[in-house]
Parts: structure tokens; C-alpha cells; sequence
């Protein structure tokens, strides 16, 4: 991760990518996420950190309506997330995610699985569409493993994979889902090289992942999560060298810790 | 904690990799196959040595009985004199009821039109189930059930084309509805095509066959019978069973209560009475239901119960591969903007199918067995041709254990086939673990 000191052309806009207001969500009698205030600025990486159970992941899985939220608004590239199904779908083809486990579809060839959803949702004629995941797959640099099925790469070539797929539907957003904790420690710098890679083009990015280096590196903004609330967010400068809360200081103690 | 000082008899660098040896002889090769599969141990030994001896006894009686066999007498006196006393099959009630085994009580100046059906099944069923074949040739597909109804029952060809007609007119409703709504669509389909069958078709062929008849002598259901008639049964009832037991696995996964508990309902009611129960139903019953006066043939409430039946498990068998796939999948497939019909299309089915197939094959192969059971019901089928006509002739009195053995090889035959071939789909779809 020698790129550190291109971090400057990393710029913010004015412009709201995502608007959560007072949003709740339950599971039954469980109150998951509670009272969600969250603008995310385009442009913006946001890496969201905390203990298993926080809600974090729930709280992303949201925004492309993975999870149904039962109160408050959630609004996407000026879009109202509701249940109106053609919502959506508009928002679900802007938001790219990328999921703990991958989740190729095994099925298919790579490239299949990159031009899937272009042909299908966005009509893109077939040629077109293998043109850019070809460009996407060189881009995280797998273009070799074209024609194979996700059966026969690596953990880490599935997971780039992955984010090359999601960014064969050109989106505004992209949202990880912890997508290094299922790897091997040899294989996490790759993803989050490509990880890195996409920051530094300007994508807006929401990340849960507990790489700290990635947070203290990428993020502008590291967010703390802790029994369904924000507990506290700051730049990662402040925030890991001078945490304001109990609850962070420990969180970041334990894993800072070893 | 770790201990810094240097033992120099613990530190190790390996600087060459160990080349790979060939495993030593007792490893490979004939002796040791025998020796890990046959005579592991003196228990081993000793049932390697019975079944021998078990498989030696049991070829002494069948082989002498097939290969000694008569096939060529008049009658099974005739057989008897022949055999003298020895031991021997009177096989020569098959190569002389061969017809009757085989087309039932079809007209015999027609046979060839049976004939020509059954290759063009094949043909038929060649795209379907080779992918690497030509695409185009699935136009025959589409086309061959009404060539084949023309072929079998005769009568004229303007009622097969505008049965077509009434499909590609369903299918014409389909299009222009399914941005809408892809469900509604597929319902608004099948209810225009039933529309045109049942006002349209008979009108419209009526008229065109007074002006131009293209005409085959017309057989009626009851001539079709023996084998055939198993394989009619079969083949229809396992075509039409896969897409209706899809449409309920998904209907039975539905959020909308209603389309879920119709599923449900259905599954469970059908799963619950023995097929026996529906064919009796459809030979009997079913005429009180419907209106006075509809004639509605015997073979066709048959394929429609045989169907329903089947559909049942078949739902079941892919509710269980619908099941087996991670929810990751569906999430992946939503996430990049996939509609339910695309999703389900492209990324569950494919792989939900996938993992049925052993239990697909099995319904599929129970349903062509079960055909059989029509012979219940007063149909000739090959058991009732046996039961009979063939075994209460005087000729062939007695002849049991010949036809029998004919009958179970014509279904092992083909029963063996699709086990075969869906061994060999399976490889063919195996790309890798998930």
C-alpha cells in the first residue's frame, strides 16, 4: 500500500450521495438500528467499524434494501428508498456491493458473472458489455481468468471479482461488506489494493471492515458503531488517536491491542 | 515470551524441495487390486468365495433358460415339443405378439406413422438434452408435440396448426403485457391460448379441412395401446410435469399468501393420494364433473393426472435444491438490480435445477414405471396386453415368465438410459464447488 501520498487528489463534493434520517429497523422485537442519521457526501469514503452485532452491516444492507427498514427515510442519488418496487430497483442498479463471502454465482464463467446484469438490466448489447468487464477485470488485474469458473480462483481473485462485477453496472455508490474477513491474510492486500484503487478515482464508498490500516489510509471519515448507534464519528486521524467515548476507547483498544 | 536465544540444533532451513518417487509396487497393480478388494482378510476371503460360488448358481439356471430359448413356434405346445424336456424360454411369444406388444391394437397399415413419431421424439429431444447441438433445431422441438398428435391420432393436420396457432397467439398476448408484469403476462397467455383452443380451433380447422383436407385416417384413443402407450404417458407426462412442478417450488417460496397456500394446498393434496386414487378419478369420475355431452379423451385425462402427480414431487425435489443454494446468492442477484423473474431465471433456477437432478431423474423414472398402472384401469398398455389378450389366448397360456422378463428389459432399457444420462449432465454441469 505504497500510495499514500497521492491521498490529496481524494476530494469531496457538496453533493449528498446518501441521506439516512432517523431511521430504525427491528428484527421482531429486536431493535436493531436505532434513530440512523447518516449523509454521506460524494465522493466520500466511509469506513464503518464496531462490534459484531452493532447493526453496521445491517445498517449498509439498507441502503440497497437487502434489509427493510420500518421507520425513518433513506434516500439515495435523490431517490426515496420505499417499497415501491421500481425504486428499488433504480437504486439497486446504482449501488454496487460486495459481500463478505463473494457470492459469484458459480454457475457462470467470470465474465459471464460481469456481463450478467449489464445485458439483463442495463440492455447493453452483449459485445459491448463484454468489452467493459474485460476492461474491469484488467483493471483488477484478472483478465487471464476470463473463462474460468469462480469454482477455480482464489478467495481473493473471487473477491476482485466481485468488486469488478459490481463496477461492470457503472455505479455512483459501492458498498463492502466486510469484504476481507473471509481471506486469507496473504490474499486481503490484493482486494483492498483494488479496494484502494477505486478510492483514489473518486468513487463514493462505504465500507464495514475491520482493516484499520485501510480506515486510517482511505477513509475520510471512520464511523463507530455500537448496539444499533452511531456512537461516534471523525476523521481517522482523530479518531484513532484521540477516540471521545468509553465504548470506542476499548472497542479500539481490544483490537488495536495485539 | 518467545525464547530469543539460538539453538543451533533446532534452527533448520530446507534449501531443496524432495523430489516426488513412484508409491512402491504393492501400491499399484493387479495383485494389490485383489488383494485390498477381494482378499483383504480371511472373512473377506471367505465372502469373495461365496459370492462366487452365489453368482455361479444363479447363471446356471438363467443362462441355459435365455440361451436355449425357443423363438420360433406356433404355440406353447409347440415350444415344449421343441424344448423336448430341456430347459429353455419360449421366447417365440414375443417375436409373435411383437405388434401387439408394441402398438396395442393400432391399425398395422399405420404402424410407420407410431414409427415415424418416435424418431422425431428423438429429434426432437436431441437440443434439449445436448446443449452443444444447433440451437435452431429447438424449432422442431416447439413444433413436434402437434406433428406427433397428428401423426399418432390421425384426422386432420388443420387441427394440430391451429392448436399452434392458439400457442403463438398466447404467446403474442405474453409479449405485449410482460413489461408489465411478467407473471400476469404468463397467466394472460395461457388463458388466451385455452380461449383459442376451445372457441377457435374446432371452428377454424372444421372450415379449412372442407377446403383443403390434409388428412391422416383418424385412430381413436382406446386402438393405442402396449408399449407405446407407456411411452406417450411418459414422455408427455414427464415434459409437462417439470415447468408445472417449477411454477409451484416457486409459487410455495411466494411472499403472496394466496399463490403460496394454492400451492401448497395442491402439493400437499396430491402428495397425499395414491395415483391409483386419479386414475380411477380421471377413467371414471371425471365425466360427472364436466359438462353433459364433452367427449374428452380417455389418454388425455390421463397425461393431465399422471402430470399433476408428478408435478407434485417435482416441486418438492426442487423446493429442496431452492433450499440447498446460500442466501448470498438472491442477495447477489438483487443487489445488481435483478428482478425477481431475471434472478430466478438466470442465477437461482439454473443452479437449483442443477442440484435436483438425482431426485428429478428419480420422480421422472418413477412416473415411466407407473405407467403401467394404467393397465388398472382398462387401458392395453404393455402389462394389460400381457394380463390380456396375449396370456388368455390358448396359443399362449401360461407364458409368464417370458413376457414379463420382455416387459421389465424394455423399461430397464430406457429407465437405464435416463439414469445414464443425467449421470453424464451432471458432469457436465459440475463447474467446480460453490
Amino acid at each position: 500500500m505504497a500510495m499514500t501520498d497521492q491521498a490529496p487528489t481524494m476530494t469531496v463534493s457538496d453533493e449528498v450521495a446518501i441521506e439516512i434520517q432517523k431511521m430504525n429497523k427491528w428484527y421482531g422485537q429486536f431493535h436493531v438500528l436505532r434513530d440512523i442519521d447518516l449523509t454521506v457526501y460524494r465522493g466520500e469514503r466511509i469506513v464503518i467499524c464496531g462490534p459484531s452485532g452493532s447493526g453496521k452491516s445491517t445498517l449498509i444492507r439498507c441502503i440497497n434494501a437487502l434489509e427493510e427498514h420500518q421507520a425513518g427515510s433513506i434516500e439515495v442519488d435523490g431517490t426515496l428508498l420505499s417499497s415501491d418496487l421500481k425504486n428499488i430497483d433504480k437504486i439497486r442498479s446504482e449501488v454496487g456491493m460486495c459481500f463478505q463471502h463473494f457470492n459469484l454465482f458459480p454457475h457462470l464463467t467470470i465474465l459471464e458473472n460481469c456481463t450478467l446484469a449489464p445485458i439483463w438490466v442495463r440492455k447493453t448489447p452483449k459485445k459491448e458489455a463484454e468489452e467493459t468487464a474485460m476492461h474491469f477485470l484488467e483493471k483488477v488485474k484478472i483478465p487471464d481468468q476470463a473463462n474460468k469458473y469462480p469454482g477455480q480462483l482464489s478467495g481473493g481473485q473471487q473477491q476482485r471479482v466481485a468488486i469488478a462485477r459490481s463496477l461492470c453496472m457503472r455505479p455512483r455508490i459501492m458498498l463492502f461488506d466486510e469484504p476481507t474477513s473471509a481471506l486469507d491474510p496473504e490474499m486481503i492486500k490484493e482486494v483492498l489494493d483494488t479496494m484502494i484503487e477505486l478510492a483514489e478515482e473518486g468513487m463514493t464508498m462505504l465500507c464495514v471492515t475491520h482493516e484499520m490500516g485501510f480506515a486510517r489510509q482511505v477513509a475520510n471519515r471512520v464511523i463507530f458503531m455500537d448496539a444499533g448507534q452511531i456512537v461516534e464519528q471523525n476523521e481517522p486521524e482523530e479518531f484513532f488517536s484521540n477516540p471521545k467515548s468509553d465504548r470506542t476507547k476499548l472497542f479500539l483498544s481490544q483490537i488495536l491491542g495485539h | 515470551m518467545s525464547d530469543t536465544q539460538t539453538n543451533s540444533s533446532v534452527a533448520f532451513v530446507q534449501t531443496e524441495q524432495i523430489p516426488a518417487s513412484p508409491p512402491p509396487a504393492s501400491e499399484v497393480g493387479i495383485i494389490n487390486w485383489l488383494r485390498s478388494n477381494l482378499f483383504y482378510s480371511i472373512p473377506s476371503s471367505v465372502m469373495t468365495l461365496l459370492a462366487i460360488a452365489f453368482i455361479y448358481w444363479l447363471s446356471s439356471i438363467i443362462l441355459p433358460w435365455v440361451f436355449n430359448g425357443v423363438w420360433d413356434a406356433s404355440s406353447i405346445r409347440d415350444c415344449r415339443d421343441q424344448l423336448q424336456g430341456a430347459t429353455g424360454g419360449c421366447f417365440a411369444v414375443i417375436s409373435e405378439r411383437w405388434p401387439q406388444l408394441i402398438f396395442g391394437n393400432y391399425p398395422a397399415d399405420e404402424y410407420w406413422r407410431a414409427v415415424l413419431a418416435l424418431i422425431g421424439l428423438f429429434v426432437a429431444l436431441a437440443p434439449v438434452l445436448f446443449f452443444n447441438l444447433p440451437r435452431k433445431m429447438l424449432w422442431f422441438t416447439g413444433l413436434f408435440p402437434f406433428i406427433a398428435y397428428w401423426l399418432i391420432w390421425g384426422g386432420s393436420l388443420w387441427v394440430s396448426i391451429f392448436a399452434l396457432v392458439g400457442v403463438v397467439a398466447g404467446f403474442f398476448v405474453f409479449r405485449a403485457l410482460s413489461e408489465r408484469s411478467f407473471f400476469g403476462a404468463i397467466v394472460a397467455g395461457l388463458f388466451a391460448t385455452l380461449l383459442f383452443w376451445i372457441f377457435l380451433t374446432p371452428t377454424l380447422a372444421n372450415a379449412l379441412s372442407a377446403v383443403i383436407p390434409l388428412t391422416l385416417v383418424s385412430v381413436e384413443s382406446r386402438f393405442i395401446g402396449g408399449f407405446m402407450i407407456n411411452f406417450i404417458l411418459g414422455t408427455s407426462g414427464i415434459a409437462l410435469s417439470l415447468p408445472l412442478g417449477i411454477a409451484l417450488a416457486l409459487g410455495r417460496q411466494s411472499n403472496l399468501p394466496i399463490i403460496k397456500g394454492i400451492c401448497v394446498v395442491f402439493i400437499e393434496f396430491i402428495r397425499g393420494v395414491p395415483l391409483i386414487t386419479l386414475l380411477f378419478v380421471a377413467s371414471v369420475m371425471l365425466a360427472y364433473f364436466l359438462p353433459p355431452g364433452t367427449t374428452f379423451d380417455l389418454v388425455l385425462r390421463v397425461i393431465i393426472m399422471v402430470t399433476l402427480f408428478a408435478a407434485a414431487y417435482i416441486a418438492e425435489a426442487i423446493r429442496g435444491g431452492l433450499a440447498a443454494l446460500s442466501r448470498g446468492q438472491y442477495e447477489a442477484a438483487d443487489s445488481l438490480g435483478l428482478d425477481y423473474w431475471q434472478s430466478m431465471r438466470l442465477i437461482i433456477l439454473p443452479q437449483a435445477l442443477k442440484i435436483s437432478i438425482p431426485s428429478i431423474v428419480n420422480i421422472a423414472i418413477g412416473l415411466f414405471k407407473d405407467t403401467t398402472l394404467v393397465s388398472i384401469i382398462s387401458m392395453f398398455d404393455v402389462l394389460g396386453m400381457i394380463q390380456g389378450p396375449i396370456l388368455s389366448s390358448t396359443e399362449w397360456f401360461g407364458v409368464y415368465w417370458e413376457l414379463l422378463a420382455f416387459a421389465g428389459l424394455l423399461f430397464f432399457v430406457f429407465c437405464y438410459g435416463i439414469s445414464q444420462y443425467s449421470q453424464w449432465l451432471e458432469r457436465q454441469l459440475n463447474t467446480g464447488h460453490r
